[in-house]
């Protein structure tokens, strides 16, 4: 395994420009909008999706479900309309690579959007994003507005049958509005709390239709699939069940934080903390690492030969999310850290279900007893015992989000935690 | 009524109707609209959104009140959104933070006397490998330490940004 050259990338080498987001750009350098022609008068919607099955493109949001799978449970005989909304609410904490892609290379997303909207049967499609990202919202307005002049959206793409509205929808501030079925209500107009399921998006999703939510990475990865064919994606991969590229976000205690992109499996968390990301800020020790977002179990210095993707992180106990990696060096404090994490999650909790909206905040509160050196011994387990019931007890996965976190921390770095209980340490 | 939201936000409505099955998905963007023209939402606009929309007040209050980008209350010219989560707080946010109370006279969560400036925590802006961050109005500001916050606070006051 080494460390990928550009030609193993599809994003990285356009980012960073400016200029990059123009149409003459995505036209001349990334032969954009070649696909969604060739899928539009060459191909059927189920030769589309059977292209993105034989890819092996898992989601990119975070669950990793197959991207092909979950267009084909769309309905095709409902005489309802059909959705495909794309989740732009890049929000769960150290993930910051969507935001490139709607950045520098928006007509990538858009492409893909045309795409995925034939294969689905969708007439107008949403992209429902972060309300901070307001001057990413307006990049991809411009951006549309472009595609519509030049024919790649609205009636008739290509002298075809097929025509397609793009909507940009701004949230506002809700972390929950990432989870699929909150999302979808706040874009009814309502408070973005997480829907019963069954049913799912698929059968019920926006606007009671069905209605395919894909994330910003998993859209813009499918005119590329088109391009090189499914099976050439799916083999970029380097390991089974996860085809193509990841795009990394590497923050925290490195030296050279940064939006990366290495092949599915390439790499072990080890190479991209000390290769991508240059080691350890100021050649500290490392001290632990959050791997796929702030949802994600910690792992210890010693877990970090593990590679990185769904399956083997899963195996080590913890999970890949979002690809966001966030390393931490000895100085930190990890009570403090905890402390901080389950304060958002508290502060996050739509609050519809009891276990996860009373459980965040009396975690929050027995850390914060813990770190003020006002908690008893037996808080430590008090706390991991809220934590473990609220796991598996909630209509969305915040609630488990929450639990993670904690159940880690303390598993793992328990002498910390004892220290404040103790007295042995007192709160800077 | 008296109209408390410009002809501008009715033609924006009216362009973005037909981009939804349902008028009641104009809820957000209404919100949104409003309160770039009024700086925040006070009770009156919200009534008038209701009216517009066709649902009932509290309906439009309960909506907005989900959402921590609405300001249910006036904030200063200036709003900074200081991010403290995970990356940022490990790139320093706290000192940040720390500087930014003690620059501006305030407590975290308040509006200077003049109107000039408000200060709030933000949760993760998606800014993680340019942390620490913040948001000032619309507009991210990355990679900040100490001095490049104070030079963007002084520029603000001297009328420069």
């Amino acid at each position: 395994m080494s460390t990928p050259v550009a030609s193993d990338t599809l994003f990285v080498q356009h980012f960073w420009k400016d200029a990059n987001r123009n149409l003459s750009y995505y036209l001349e350098s990334m032969n954009g909008y070649q696909a969604a022609k060739r899928v539009l008068t060459e191909m059927t919607p189920d030769q589309v999706i059977d292209e993105v099955k034989k890819a092996n493109i898992r989601g990119r949001g975070g669950a990793g479900f197959p991207m092909g799978m979950k267009w084909s449970f769309i309905p095709k005989n409902s005489e309802k309309p059909k959705y495909l909304v794309c989740n732009a609410d890049e929000s769960e904490p150290g993930t910051c690579k969507d935001r490139q892609i709607m950045r520098y290379i928006p007509h990538v997303l858009i492409e893909g959007l045309v795409i995925g909207s034939y294969a689905i049967g969708c007439k107008h499609a949403y992209i429902y994003i972060r309300g901070e990202y307001a001057n990413e919202a307006k990049l991809l307005n411009a951006a549309i507005e472009e595609a519509y002049e030049k024919g790649y959206l609205g009636k008739n793409i290509f002298g075809t049958a097929y025509s397609l509205d793009v909507t940009v929808h701004r949230g506002a501030g809700a972390y929950i509005c990432g989870e699929e079925t909150g999302l979808l209500n706040s874009l009814e107009g309502k408070r973005g709390e997480p829907r019963v399921k069954p049913p799912f998006p698929a059968i019920s999703g926006a606007f009671s239709c069905p209605t395919a939510v894909n994330n910003v990475e998993s859209l813009a990865n499918v005119p590329h699939i088109i391009r090189m064919g499914g099976d050439a994606f799916a083999k970029l991969g380097k390991i089974d069940k996860s085809g193509g590229t990841r795009l990394l976000s590497l923050s925290g205690h490195v030296k050279k934080p940064g939006v990366y992109e290495a092949p599915a499996g390439s790499l072990t968390l080890r190479q991209i903390i000390y290769d991508l990301g240059g080691g350890i800020l100021n050649d500290k020790k490392l001290k632990a690492v959050i791997p796929g977002g702030s949802s994600a179990p910690i792992l210890t210095a010693d877990e970090i030969d593990v590679v990185y993707d769904v399956e083997p992180l899963m195996k080590v106990g913890t999970m890949m999310g979002s690809a966001a990696i966030m390393v931490i060096h000895e100085d930190t404090d990890l009570v403090k850290l905890l402390l901080r994490i389950t304060k958002f999650y508290a502060h996050e909790s739509c609050g519809q279900c009891t276990p996860c909206r009373e459980g965040c905040h009396w975690m929050e509160s027995i850390l914060h007893k813990i770190i003020h050196g006002e908690a008893k011994p037996t808080d430590l387990d008090l706390l991991v015992d809220v934590a473990q019931n609220i796991g598996g007890k909630t209509l969305c996965a915040l609630g488990d989000a929450a639990a993670g976190p904690v159940i880690s921390f303390v598993k793992k770095f328990r002498p910390e935690f004892e220290a404040y209980i103790k007295g042995q340490k007192r709160y800077a | 009524m008296a109209k408390n939201l410009s002809e501008k936000f009715y033609t924006v409505m009216k362009k973005l109707e037909p981009r939804y099955p349902s008028k009641k998905a104009l809820i957000l963007p209404a919100l949104h609209q409003a309160q770039e023209e009024c700086g925040w939402l006070p009770a009156e606009v919200m009534e008038e959104i209701g009216e517009y929309i066709g649902v009932h007040p509290a309906q439009i209050r309960e909506v907005a009140s989900f959402y921590t980008m609405y300001n249910l209350k006036p904030v200063g010219k200036n709003h900074l959104r200081i991010c403290t989560n995970v990356a940022c707080c490990l790139r320093g946010s706290d000192e940040l933070m720390g500087f930014a109370e003690k620059k501006l006279g305030i407590k975290c969560g308040e509006t200077t006397a003049d109107g000039l400036f408000t200060l709030s925590e933000e949760e993760c802006l998606g800014a993680c490998t340019t942390a620490p961050a913040m948001m000032a109005n619309d507009d991210y500001v990355e990679s900040l330490d100490v001095n490049s916050l104070n030079d963007y606070i002084e520029k603000i006051k001297q009328g420069v940004k």
